[in-house]
């Protein structure tokens, strides 16, 4: 981190001060910052600014490795923070310590690198009643403590969002604590062990090696390790005990029986043999052993808990608060925590607010963004009787609904308990390695069992040492570790090159897949598409047909609406203006109302009392085709592209249509090379777009795409899928998830990309953090290199067990070599999985550091209204 | 060798001292952040908040 350039004297510093985005012309935004003038893009960048360097904290700017995003706290939800000063409104998430003490959990949003939490932290302290605070650099999660006579919560929500973040209280008692308690409890259980380990470690050593210790020195020895192992034994062991035990009451061995066999039974034998005075010890292998596999269970803990983190950032979409009409239609209001809403109460939800609960609308008429839950991205209208999900965002006007279903039963808590699910569903190797594992361990025990009896017949005094050998020795931890360890170290290292993997079997499909479909737009291409040319017809102004698109598309995330959108002179007037909620407000005097949407063709809506339809051409004007390029009506923007890149959209009233809409996009700037090595790894490369055939044919020539196919509908992009994986195909589709959910969960493994609707993300088996599409190929050299080392270790673990059960059962392993090979076992299938966490593709000339993508992206990051 | 008979419950004192070190640090949160304090530490250089105007270093 410290080798990174300070941002504030980097050469591309040509933008913001605070935000780094282009600064638009006559932007007048001075920020003083170390005796000289910055400049800053909007008053939002600037008032952020202003309040970091004269709250003493400018060090933020020579120290920040990544930039922020631009301050769009909206105001609406600046008044809201009032409202979590209510006693009954903080009761679900503040701890009232003493009197006036409160405590309270935070999630910060906008934070991108360690200078941020820094920053937060110093500012959040220096606040005048503010007791201690402590942000969480892994998790993002903040504790704060104050004094509730001297200030507020609200305060202090307030001035996180007066220096460009956004802090949400949220209730940690759900799995926070548990996971901090649990994570605790294993860190205790791993020291104990580890400490044990290494100085029972010490004593066993010099009883390997030393040829003239007396037998007093012996015995000491002995007791000091019996002394050290009891805890290690009956502490840090104890879940494998609980487990086996759980395991043998549902009569399904699992890896934890063997292992509490093999530690029980080694340190009953040690413990025998120490206070008998003869007879071999075991508790370097015990406590060896334990502390081997508490390593392993910890890695896995912690990255199970990662890939669980995306789930809570949805439970956070129910807001705290709500406004209630306890006697609809009467008007009077009161404001309730949410938690205290009852089935068949009535609740008013302003413009700008969430959703508290499902319900359905008894009063009003508005449009509803339910983009977090279905990933539709145009906002749905509603009007009396419709129904309405808890966390959706309502967008247009005032809605009075019936709260129908609470808590547990809504449609965003069922979709959360579906992510649980797949987040905690093993990938088939993974099963497999299980189930061979309990085959394992049940043959174990059988030939454990069969070779003590033999031994019996021959010599009764060897009896108990040959049977812990043999356990010791063959504890089938190699088995159990090699395939978590593989898949955990690959999952770590995939993260950190930008790949989130979100589904089990996603690294194990990626491996064998045989062909890779994209979508084109936001994902070859940066999806950010402008208007290029516009062609009115019938005498119509550009300015006319313009404003009619916007305001059809007004609300919707599509890039073909943001485009259409910020061709509008309006939206440089509201720049000052970084709320949404203003934004729509104020927004064009063109309104339009009934917008409904086909997904992949179009929208249709009325304005003015006229019906329109914005779309394809097949969809708005039934057909018809667009001027012929560079034809006579040539605008004054002109077009500098080759014409192939460019699609059309139409325009049209009940007449015909009225308006050309060129729009063009281009490929990112790595596409090409990150296909081509694709290609070299022997994947056959598909593109499948629902965009004009011309624009497609255009990418797929530049980016060599060899199948490409155009105008495709999602589910013409599924049946694609679909044809591909009959023919035996393994398919992985790579999409930004705006139209392609369907087939994002059609396709074997699927990727989104992290920019995309957050619904994709939630049905892709992997997301793509940057916009670095090199990734992809790391990703799948990374996936085939984990399957290979998955393999190595399966068969190491194989091969192992072969040779060292019969030479347990025949006697030739004498314990303490018993206890080196199974712990040597284990290491080396660890540390075999541990190659995966350095892993770089071979010959990657292609790969840019994280680092400098990410600034990128966020420079190409659309800014919808202040450009 | 007789000092092994000293040194080896020595040993156990010192492991048992070490242990409760451990328990002790995790119970106190020592290892709820393992990132963060790496970052923080060379960002601590203060600089006086200035109520009024732009601060200078």
């Amino acid at each position: 981190m410290s080798h990174s350039p300070r941002l504030t004297d980097a050469p591309f510093f040509s933008g913001c001060f605070h935000c780094g985005l282009p600064l638009p012309d006559g932007a007048a935004y001075p920020v003083q910052f170390e005796g000289a003038t910055r400049r800053a893009c909007c008053r939002g960048c600037q008032a952020v600014a202003q309040t970091i360097v004269d709250s003493g904290q400018g060090a933020y700017y020579t120290h920040r490795t990544a930039l922020p995003a631009t301050p769009q706290q909206a105001e609406a939800e600046l008044v809201q923070l009032g409202l979590y000063d209510l006693p009954e409104i903080q009761e679900s998430f503040v701890r009232t310590e003493a009197e006036n003490i409160r405590e309270a959990a935070l999630i910060l949003e906008n934070i991108v690198c360690a200078a941020c939490i820094w920053l937060n932290e110093r500012h959040i302290a220096a606040l005048p009643g503010v007791l201690s605070v402590e942000i969480n650099y892994a998790t993002r999660r903040a504790r704060v403590r104050w004094d509730n006579s001297r200030i507020r919560l609200s305060a202090i929500l307030k001035a996180v969002s007066d220096i460009g973040y956004i802090a949400h209280p949220f209730d940690p008692g759900r799995s926070d604590d548990i996971h901090k308690r649990e994570r605790n409890t294993a860190i205790k259980r791993l020291a104990i062990a580890g400490l044990g380990m290494m100085q029972v470690m010490m004593y066993a050593l010099p009883t390997y090696i030393a040829t003239d210790m007396t037998t007093d020195i012996r015995l000491l020895m002995r007791w000091a390790s019996l002394i050290l192992t009891i805890p290690v034994v009956a502490y840090s062991a104890w879940p494998f005990f609980i487990g086996a035990w759980r395991d043998v009451k549902r009569r399904t061995p699992g890896m934890d029986v063997p292992v509490a066999l093999g530690i029980g039974t080694a340190f009953a034998a040690s413990v025998y043999g120490t206070f008998s005075g003869h007879g071999e010890v075991y508790y370097d292998s015990v406590t060896m052993f334990v502390f081997l596999l508490l390593t392993g269970r910890f890695l896995e803990m912690n990255a199970r808990r990662r890939a669980g983190a995306a789930i809570e950032e949805l439970v956070k979409l129910i807001p705290a608060a709500t406004t209630r009409l306890p006697n609809w239609p009467a008007r009077d209001e009161e404001q309730v925590p949410v938690v205290r809403l009852a089935v068949g109460d009535h609740v008013l939800v302003r413009p700008g607010e969430t959703l508290p609960a499902d319900g359905a609308v008894v009063e009003g008429d508005s449009a509803v963004s339910e983009a977090m839950l279905t990933g539709e991205s145009l906002p749905v209208s509603k009007t009396v009787h419709s129904r309405v999900v808890g966390g959706s965002l309502n967008q247009a006007s005032p809605l009075v609904v019936r709260v129908d279903k609470l808590g547990a039963d809504t449609r965003l808590a069922s979709i959360v308990r579906l992510l649980d699910r797949a987040q905690s569903e093993k990938p088939r190797i993974g099963q497999l390695a299980d189930r061979a594992a309990a085959w394992f361990v049940g043959l174990l025990l059988l030939i454990t069992v069969a070779v003590g009896l033999v031994w019996y017949a021959i010599d009764p005094s060897k009896v108990l040492w040959i049977v812990v050998s043999i356990l010791v020795v063959t504890c089938p931890c190699a088995l159990g570790l090699a395939t978590p360890a593989a898949l955990t170290t690959a999952t770590g290292r995939l993260t950190r090159l930008g790949l989130l993997t979100t589904r089990g079997h996603a690294l194990e499909t990626l491996a064998r897949a045989t062909d890779l479909v994209f979508d084109k737009t936001g994902t070859l291409t940066h999806g950010r598409l402008s208007v290029r040319r516009v062609v009115a017809l019938g005498g119509r102004s550009e300015n006319e047909v313009g404003a009619i698109a916007a305001a059809l598309e007004a609300g919707s995330e599509h890039p073909i609406a943001r485009a259409l959108r910020q061709d509008r002179p309006e939206g440089e007037r509201l720049a000052a203006y970084p709320s949404r909620v203003l934004r729509e407000a104020a927004s064009p005097a063109v309104i339009a109302s009934g917008i409904r949407n086909t997904p992949g063709r179009g929208v249709e809506g009325t304005v003015a009392g006229r019906s329109y339809r914005l779309g394809s051409p097949r969809f708005a004007a039934a057909g018809a085709t667009p001027p012929t390029p560079g034809g006579g009506e040539r605008p004054e923007n002109g077009h500098q592209h080759a014409e192939g890149h460019e699609s059309w959209v139409a325009l049209a009233d009940e007449s015909g249509p009225i308006a050309w809409f060129a729009l063009a996009d281009v490929p990112r700037a790595d596409a090409a090379a990150a296909l081509a090595a694709l290609r070299q790894q022997g994947l056959r490369l598909h593109l499948v777009s629902g965009d004009a055939a011309g624009a497609v044919r255009a990418t797929a020539r530049q980016l060599g795409i060899e199948e490409w196919h155009a105008g495709a509908l999602p589910e013409d992009k599924l049946a694609y899928v679909n044809a591909l994986q009959q023919q035996g195909r393994i398919v992985a589709m790579v999409g930004d998830g705006i139209n392609d959910a369907p087939v994002l969960a059609g396709a074997q493994v699927s990727i989104a990309m992290g920019e995309g609707a957050d619904v994709a993300q939630a049905a892709a088996d992997m997301v793509m953090l940057g916009s670095r599409l090199a990734t992809l190929s790391e990703g799948v050299a990374l996936a085939r290199k984990t399957q290979h080392i998955i393999r190595q270790n399966l068969g190491w673990a194989l091969g192992y067990n072969l040779i060292a059960i019969p030479a347990a059962a025949l006697g030739y392993v004498t314990p303490w070599i018993a206890g080196i090979g199974m712990s040597a076992s284990s290491l080396l299938v660890v540390l075999n999985a541990l190659r995966l966490s350095n892993f770089r593709q071979p010959a990657d000339g292609s790969s840019l550091e994280a680092q400098d993508s990410r600034l990128e992206a966020q420079e190409a990051s659309p800014r919808a209204w202040t450009s | 060798m007789d000092i092994l008979i000293l040194l080896i419950p020595l040993s156990l004192v010192i492991v048992g001292v070490i242990a409760w070190i451990m328990l002790w640090a995790a119970k106190n949160g020592q290892f709820d952040d393992l990132e963060g304090p790496a970052h923080s530490v060379i960002m601590d250089d203060d600089s006086p908040p200035k109520p009024n105007g732009p601060a200078k270093p």
